[in-house]
């Protein structure tokens, strides 16, 4: 029986006409024809060595059954009573329902010690393969807590590897969900192999294809390394934790009482440790952003960002914004208002959303197409730099030219964070490294001064000087060496008694200089915009920057200041 | 006619009075403050003229840098709005004296009208009703029992010094009455050291209901119909309506021409208005009278037709009513809801700060139903400490009698409610929704303890009937699935593996109120329009033209227009109709299975905590870490709005830290104490 399905023409919801025409041929089906096509010859659909072929087949699928059970049935339910989903039900979530194609389903380990070689389930703890995600290709491993605590074996190893050799070379996307209790012991220096071998398929495919782990239980000692090295690490609140040496050994070491989530938990390493990028309340929640965040990824560095359709359109004016920005210079505003309003559908994805809230970094749409935002924040630390926010913007505006997404640069900096604590800690080669990653990018850059851009923290945020492709101010926005009281401090220090005079300079220093027009002059701002017309404008900007071209110099690589 | 007149206001009622003066080709004048440059008042008149620094103190109520705005711009006339000056009897006093005309009553009549005292006794001499009561020295409790037994039980007993409810006593018979003045005289004698005690009907289940009176200067006085107010909170009105569903047509007239009566004992000229307590047996009793343009005008307006700011602009230029008292006939019903900035859910805190979102729903005007809005605000405004925390007042009208009419208005309002949008602040439209589906209201039956009766824990949310649970499960699948079908038209997809986006869900909602439930919705679109069914229900035909990225959806539910706001959360939608706030995920069949496996995360406890109620600066801590306190025990004072909040302990307990101190300036829900 030859089954055949036609989908006729439907219209998609935005006016576009679709066809879709679909085969399908069962594979029993295909047997069926074949014993029509040839009535005599029953050896065609005979196996030669005898025994009916759908015993065959349905010995198949008992195997894939036992497989897809792990651990069996009583640890899935443990698994379940934690809150936490199977690795198979975390991939259903996570890629286009009946799209995911497992492999290696039937590896097992080799292991021979310690009575191992009694127990091979299926699978050995991981399940790989690839599937979609609204339609685009990704590679996932998912680790399985239910088989060996979800332990990495060398086969455990062998797995991960192969799928991200396979994302390597296909260009897509490896994203890996976590829940492992760490290295199987009882296959020694076997699995330290293994992770090693993960380690250097992490560090090769950086800034080829990206790279998302999901922690979604424990991940502990030398296996916090692979997701340490790929692009993003999402965790679940309450059930996942992150920690080189686990509460015990700190306990026995430094004496420390510290519970495992105090130490490595979701909230710890988005807000203390910006270890990782978001944090989640659930599996389900987790995954559900994690296919929100991939629509945002090109496939590769091979390729540009996806489109994705939007009505928003591209000339919305935004009247409100004309008010965005205070009378008084020291009252604070909502930078994230302004990345809302010119986003497509305001629609934000933060990334350390909970670290270093002076800087903040994520991705739009506009158009359509990606676009990685950076933007001072003028509600914490009056939006300053220090090595916090430093060293979170590079890192996103890194990982925003590796993959060919265009960079908005948002500017409200009244400078450096000043004081023992940052110079102690090396707030000079951190700062560098924001200096260094905006200045080596070859992504279309567009850059708005909204208000301060002060001092060496203006050359900073992506200004004209390192290679900022359109640089838009708002009339509002002062871009100077200083404020005007510290300037004149400085510029008339035989006046500093007489508060009158000092007044009356710092009063003359704010007419000339807190404004755009100074940069402008010299061409260093290459239009001051209107507030509420900012999103046609940066809109068309990124337009016109769509065929950029950059010659790179010839060398190995750079060298930041790590 | 005045060819420039100024507004001695700001924000809605300002612009309100712009609006007919324009109308009516009068020019205008615009004050404004420091925390007013820019706003719609003062674009919108014709010249402005700036009087100093935020506090009104030390400008909207400074007369003379009224009087110097108006010299320098020549006006020749003041509007006062409502509040400020418009009630000071020395302002329309040193306008008279610099030959300007005040747009409102004479001196007299705000002088008489001022003093409880005075205008009560006005009243009385007038002929209006008052609230049967003694006041004076009572010589001891037998006296005070024959003055209770004349006026009639129940009464209520209370020091003439107490203000508020303070000593206040209700007494129901002669014994009651006895002990009532024996314990407030020796309250009064000890609280306030005056040992006066004031006797007076107590009227039960009280409604607030009003009377527009219009008068001139040539001894024209008519009335323009009531105005129930009876849904107030803490005495704040926040719903009114006109004509009032308690009324019958003579009750109507005997209240209106005593009001009359009084505006011609004092000479009233402009627009003014009486307010009443009405009993439930239609006994009404004179409270008082304002000299002036009252917030809730526009639904006199309605029913009317009467423009009130253009009349009390003729008379002041001294022009004789062109309208009769037989020329006024009440027409359809008017609804009026007062939009507040101050949280509903944080026992109506007041909530400052910018209006990151201010759409307001479309003003349309048919025959059969009015929507009007009276604002001072926009989009990128800010809501300040500094003035009074209202945003808008919404009003609906619709044509036909009574109950009928009522319901309809009451309906138009429920819509525009649910397309008003507003952001960034705390505001009370879950309320006002909650109070239009209220069957108390809707029936009529209300008082001024309506709220208090109603809400006595404070508001919680509003909560959805069955059905509209199931309307706003099938909106939000609908918008499930046209984003899911976008989503799935982003490029560099498989080639001929596009993802399919199914047509059957769960929807599972968490209500706030109603607690979580879970119901599976099929959506098909057939012909520009999605036939959603509801798993062992019902079957509706939804049209919208809604995308992702809106935050209004705009639909027709089987032909019934129906608007939610609808914002995408982490995981599904956050849904806001009629009052509700709910959180609505939108799920394949397996999805949704795997969700119900997730744990119920339980809020953090903070029962251990004092947090910040409101955005603030602590001013004082009054406990330390390792004191034992009482429930009721004040534990820190937090300045919010120019307004000292005393946070006190909900039970008692033991302090465990002090996490803020005096001078900090907190956020919402930051702690401030730590219990053990």
């Amino acid at each position: 029986m030859l089954r055949c399905e036609i989908l006729l023409p439907d219209k998609g919801f935005f006016g576009h006409e679709r066809e879709c025409y679909r085969f399908s041929l069962t594979f029993s089906g295909f047997y069926t024809i074949l014993a029509r096509v040839f009535p005599h010859n029953t050896s065609v659909f005979q196996r030669p060595w005898g025994g009916s072929m759908q015993a065959i087949l349905d010995e198949l699928e008992a195997k894939r059954k036992q497989a897809r059970l792990g651990g069996g049935q009583a640890r899935i339910d443990k698994q379940h009573a934690k809150g936490k989903l199977t690795a198979r039900e975390r991939i259903e979530l996570l890629v286009d329902e009946g799209s995911f194609e497992e492999y290696d389903t039937f590896v097992a380990h080799r292991c021979t010690d310690f009575g191992m070689e009694n127990d091979r389930p299926m699978g050995d703890g991981v399940v790989t393969g690839w599937g979609t995600v609204n339609g685009r290709l990704i590679y996932v491993f998912s680790q399985d807590f239910t088989v060996f605590g979800g332990s990495l074996s060398e086969t455990h190893a062998q797995k991960i590897c192969k799928i991200m050799d396979m994302a390597l070379r296909n260009g897509a996307p490896v994203i890996g969900l976590n829940d492992s209790g760490g290295a199987r012991i009882q296959e020694g220096v076997a699995s330290l192999a293994g992770y090693a071998d993960v380690f250097l398929r992490n560090v090769k495919a950086s800034g080829v294809v990206p790279q998302i782990s999901v922690i979604m239980g424990p991940c502990a000692g030398g296996a916090v390394y692979s997701p340490a090295m790929t692009d993003f690490i999402f965790m679940v609140e309450d059930s996942s934790y992150m920690f080189v040496t686990g509460p015990d050994v700190v306990k026995t070491v430094t004496n420390e009482v510290v519970t495992a989530e105090e130490l490595g938990g979701a909230r710890t390493h988005t807000s203390k440790s910006s270890v990782a990028d978001a944090a989640f309340a659930s599996d389900v929640e987790a995954l559900t952003q994690t296919r929100r965040f991939v629509d945002f990824l090109p496939l590769s560095a091979r390729e540009k960002p996806p489109v994705r359709p939007s009505n928003d359109t591209a000339t919305r004016i935004e009247m409100s914004l004309d008010t965005l920005v205070p009378a008084n210079p020291n009252m604070p505003y909502d930078m994230k208002e302004l990345i809302a309003k010119i986003a497509d559908e305001g629609d934000f994805f933060e990334i350390q959303e909970a670290y270093a809230k002076n800087m903040i970094t994520g991705f739009v749409r506009l158009e359509g197409k990606s676009v990685g935002i950076v933007a001072n924040q003028p509600m914490v630390l009056a939006g300053c730099l220090d090595i916090d926010s430093s060293r979170k913007a590079a890192r996103f505006v890194r990982f925003c030219d590796a993959f060919n997404i265009p960079i908005l640069t948002l500017v409200d900096v009244p400078g450096f964070l000043p004081g023992t604590s940052q110079e102690y800690s090396g707030i000079i080669k951190h700062g560098a490294k924001l200096l260094f990653a905006f200045a080596e990018t070859t992504v279309p850059k567009v850059t708005v001064i909204t208000r301060k851009a002060y001092g060496g923290a203006y050359d900073v945020m992506s200004s004209k000087h390192i290679g900022g492709d359109v640089n838009y101010a708002w009339p509002t926005a002062e871009i100077a060496v200083m404020g005007a009281k510290g300037a004149t401090e400085i510029l008339y220090r035989s006046e500093l008694d007489d508060p009158d005079k000092i007044a009356a300079r710092t009063k003359e220093y704010e007419n000339r200089f807190a404004n755009p027009f100074v940069a402008a002059e010299k061409g260093f701002i290459d239009e001051v915009i209107m507030p509420h017309s900012t999103r046609r404008r940066v809109v068309r900007a990124f337009s016109s920057l769509e065929n950029k071209m950059v010659d790179k110099p010839n060398r190995k690589h750079d060298n930041i200041p790590l | 006619m005045f060819d420039k007149i100024l507004i001695a206001n700001r924000g809605e009622i300002a612009c309100r009075v712009m609006k007919t003066a324009r109308k009516m080709g009068i020019a205008t004048v615009a004050v404004y403050s420091d925390a007013d440059v820019g706003a719609p008042h003062v674009r919108m008149a014709d010249e402005a003229v700036h009087i100093g620094p935020p506090a009104a103190a030390d400008s909207y109520l400074v007369m003379d840098k009224i009087l110097d705005a108006i010299k320098q711009t020549g006006a020749q006339a003041v509007h006062p709005g409502y509040g400020f000056l418009s009630e000071n009897a020395a302002f329309a006093e040193a306008l008279e004296a610099a030959g300007i005309a005040f747009i409102g009553p004479g001196k007299r009549a705000i002088e008489a009208m001022g003093d409880k005292i005075t205008s009560k006794k006005l009243a009385d001499e007038a002929g209006v009703s008052t609230v049967p009561g003694h006041m004076g020295l009572i010589e001891d409790a037998e006296e005070a029992v024959k003055i209770a037994s004349q006026i009639g039980y129940p009464v209520m007993i209370k020091a003439s010094a107490g203000g508020g409810g303070k000593g206040m006593r209700i007494a129901w018979n002669d014994d009651e009455a006895r002990e009532g003045f024996a314990l407030s005289r020796s309250e009064a004698r000890s609280s306030f050291g005056d040992e006066r005690i004031f006797i007076e009907k107590f009227v039960q289940k009280p409604r607030h209901i009003e009377i527009q009176v219009l008068g001139d200067k040539h001894g024209n006085t008519i009335y323009l119909g009531e105005r129930e107010c009876s849904i107030q909170r803490r005495h704040q009105k926040v719903i009114e309506e006109a004509p009032s569903p308690f009324l019958d047509e003579a009750t109507r007239k005997a209240m209106g021409e005593q009001s009359v009566a009084l505006a011609k004992a004092v000479d009233y000229s402009s627009a003014g208005t009486v307010e009443f307590i009405v009993d439930p047996d239609r006994n009404f009793y004179f409270l008082e009278m304002n000299t002036r343009l009252q917030v809730e005008h526009p639904v006199t307006e309605l029913i009317t037709g009467i423009d009130l700011v253009e009349q009390m602009i003729r008379v002041a230029y001294g022009e004789h009513l062109a309208i009769q008292q037989s020329d006024v006939k009440l027409n359809g019903w008017a609804i009026e809801s007062r939009l507040y900035a101050e949280d509903p859910y944080r026992n109506f805190l007041p909530s400052i700060g910018r209006l990151t979102r201010y759409r307001p729903p479309v003003e349309s005007a048919t025959d059969d139903a009015v929507v009007r809005n009276d604002t001072g605000v926009e989009e990128g405004g800010e809501i300040s400490m500094f003035y009074d925390p209202m945003i808008a007042k919404l009003c609906t009208w619709a044509s036909g009698e009574g109950q009928a009419a009522r319901a309809s208005a009451i309906a138009g309002m429920q819509d525009a409610l649910d397309g008003f949008e507003l952001e960034g602040i705390g505001h009370n439209i879950p309320f006002l929704q909650a109070v239009m589906n209220h069957d108390l209201f809707r029936s009529g039956d209300i008082s001024t303890a309506f709220i208090a009766e109603e809400y006595p824990e404070g508001f919680e949310g509003a909560s959805l009937g069955e059905e509209e649970i199931e309307r706003a499960a099938a909106l939000a699948t609908v918008a499930q699935v046209i984003s899911e079908s976008r989503n799935v038209q982003i490029s560099g997809t498989l080639s001929n593996h596009t993802r399919e986006v199914g047509n059957k869900w769960v929807a599972m909602i968490d209500d706030p109120v109603a607690g979580k439930s879970s119901h599976g919705v099929s959506a098909l679109w057939v012909e520009g329009a999605a036939e959603v069914s509801l798993e062992g229900g019902e079957r509706w035909r939804v049209e919208t033209d809604w995308t992702p990225g809106q935050t209004l959806m705009i639909a027709t539910i089987d032909g019934k227009p129906t608007v939610m706001k609808l914002s995408p959360l982490a995981d599904g939608w956050r849904v806001r109709w009629r009052g509700a706030d709910l959180k609505i995920a939108v799920r394949s069949p397996r999805a949704a299975e795997l969700a119900a496996l997730m744990p119920v995360k339980l809020p953090p406890d903070t029962s251990k905590f004092l947090l910040c109620p409101m955005p603030g600066l602590v001013v004082n801590i009054n406990v330390e870490a390792g004191e034992e306190v009482q429930e009721g025990q004040a534990l820190a004072t937090v300045e919010a709005m120019k307004m000292e909040n005393v946070l006190r302990a909900e039970r008692k307990g033991v302090v465990a830290a002090v996490k803020a101190a005096p001078g900090d300036s907190l956020a919402v829900d930051e702690v401030i104490i730590e219990f053990e």
